[in-house]
């Protein structure tokens, strides 16, 4: 995802110079925006709205006389465009402006991933330890914090039972206390907030990484070769899917390749090492 | 577009939850439809997860708008994802109007009524606030 984005701000103008809608029109055309994914300003003097930025802006209004002009200049950085308020048109208008004034396209990605309570956190690093898909890293402070949001794997909550502290939310999942609500005691406690990560991708692998052994990594390479290594795996994530029921089967069986996890979870215990590391030792990600 | 002349009133945000169903469609529709209903100014954002994500300079925006009522889902969700944009909110004149667990009529008074209970959770306000990186003792140094 990028550092910051500056979408469409698109605001519903009943003030002088146009004629005001009704309560209905008005539903229908903010309703209507919003299911094309772009936000909606109705302006007014009872009550205070965000100020404006940068951001392009479109303003929707049954304008007195003509259609007020574009202003703005792409060089200023500050762009509008005007058009009429027809709760028929308003998305389709929204999404030309959207396009001239080249802002980031909405909806792109079904918005899936961890938020941190930085209230909770103790930044013990078990979930950048953990998620194999490079969603957490650390900041220059040597702080936890999501950096890929993007590549977290849609409906997976398992990181946040990881988490020893409850700390990580996944807002749009469908209990608490991993959708927000508040963590009580009780939660902590719970068997089903916790699973083992071994068991989540194949207790083989990580018992291997733990031993480090020439064993080890024998017997990991002939199991491979074999129906054995194969239905051993099955069992770990049937094992899991029963530990923690609500993580999508799509998600265990698309994990990568025993090579793959790995490779990763190598790199991602050396990431979180470095990171709690002493300073001098220690490289930010 | 500013709070000057409304009195202190809260600016009201509502957040449409599109890519998720998350919230009840009832609940959703009656707020949005009681906003719209009172004539009075309002943000409506579709989906502050999203907004979030993408760190939409949207955030940063309705977090200076002064003080703040926000239909959305829990405090403690909404609280970290405006953070998480580097959009910290203000514990003091924030109150989150809860639309997964209330029913449309008290959400949608909650909303408009110009008093307001803060209740976004207490403790670290920024990311900056967190704990930092426990420095293990190194062998090397005596
Ligand atoms: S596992 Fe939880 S407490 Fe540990 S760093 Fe991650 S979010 Fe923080
Ligand atoms: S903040 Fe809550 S209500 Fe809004 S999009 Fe995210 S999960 Fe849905």
């Amino acid at each position: 995802m990028a550092l910051s984005e500056r979408t469409l701000r698109v605001v519903v103008y009943e003030g002088p110079g146009a004629i005001p809608v009704g309560a209905a029109e008005r539903y229908a055309a903010v309703s209507a925006l919003l299911e094309r994914g772009f936000g909606v300003t109705r302006a007014g003097s009872e009550r205070p709205v965000a100020p404006a930025d940068a951001s392009p802006m479109l303003v929707l209004g049954r304008w007195d006389g003509a259609t007020p002009e574009p202003t703005g200049d792409p060089a200023d950085g500050v762009l509008t465009r005007w058009a009429t308020l027809d709760p028929a048109t308003a998305g389709d208008a929204a999404e030309r402006a959207r396009a001239e004034m080249g802002a980031p396209v909405p909806g792109a990605w079904k918005p899936w991933f961890p938020v941190i309570d930085y209230d909770r956190c103790t930044n013990c690093m078990q979930c950048l330890s953990f998620c194999l898909f490079g969603v957490y890293g650390v900041d220059a402070e040597r702080r936890i914090q999501v950096q890929n949001n993007d590549q977290c794997k849609t409906q997976c909550p398992a990181c946040s039972r990881v988490c020893p502290e409850a700390a990580i939310m996944f807002p749009k999942y469908k209990s608490g206390p991993i959708n927000g609500d508040a963590v009580s005691e009780s939660d902590l406690g719970r068997e089903k907030m916790k699973i083992d990560i071994s068991a989540l991708l194949g207790g083989d692998v990580y018992a291997m990484l733990r031993t480090r052994s020439e064993r080890a990594q024998s017997r990991f390479s002939k199991e491979r070769d074999s129906d054995k290594a194969l239905a051993e795996r099955q069992k770990c994530l049937a094992k899991l899917a029963a530990l923690a029921g609500d993580i999508p089967p799509e998600v265990l069986m698309s994990l990568p390749s025993p090579e793959e996890i790995a490779r990763k979870a190598t790199e991602a215990a050396a990431r979180a090492k470095a990171a709690l590391a002493p300073e001098t030792t220690a490289t930010a990600n | 577009m500013s709070a000057n002349g409304t009195g202190g009133a809260p600016a009201i945000v509502y957040c449409h939850c599109k890519y998720a169903q998350v919230l009840p469609v009832a609940t959703k529709e009656a707020v949005l439809r009681a906003l719209c209903d009172s004539g009075l100014p309002f943000e409506a954002v579709p989906d502050l997860c999203e907004a979030s994500a993408r760190r939409d300079d949207a955030l940063k925006r309705l977090a200076s708008a002064g003080p703040l009522k926000i239909a959305a889902c829990y405090p403690r969700a909404v609280k970290w994802l405006f953070a998480a944009a580097g959009a910290p909110l203000d514990a003091a004149t924030t109150e989150v109007v809860n639309l997964r667990t209330l029913s449309p009529e008290p959400a949608a008074g909650a909303l408009l009524s110009t008093a307001l209970e803060a209740n976004l959770p207490a403790g670290k306000v920024t990311v900056a606030d967190a704990p930092k990186a426990v420095v293990a003792p190194n062998p090397n140094e005596s």
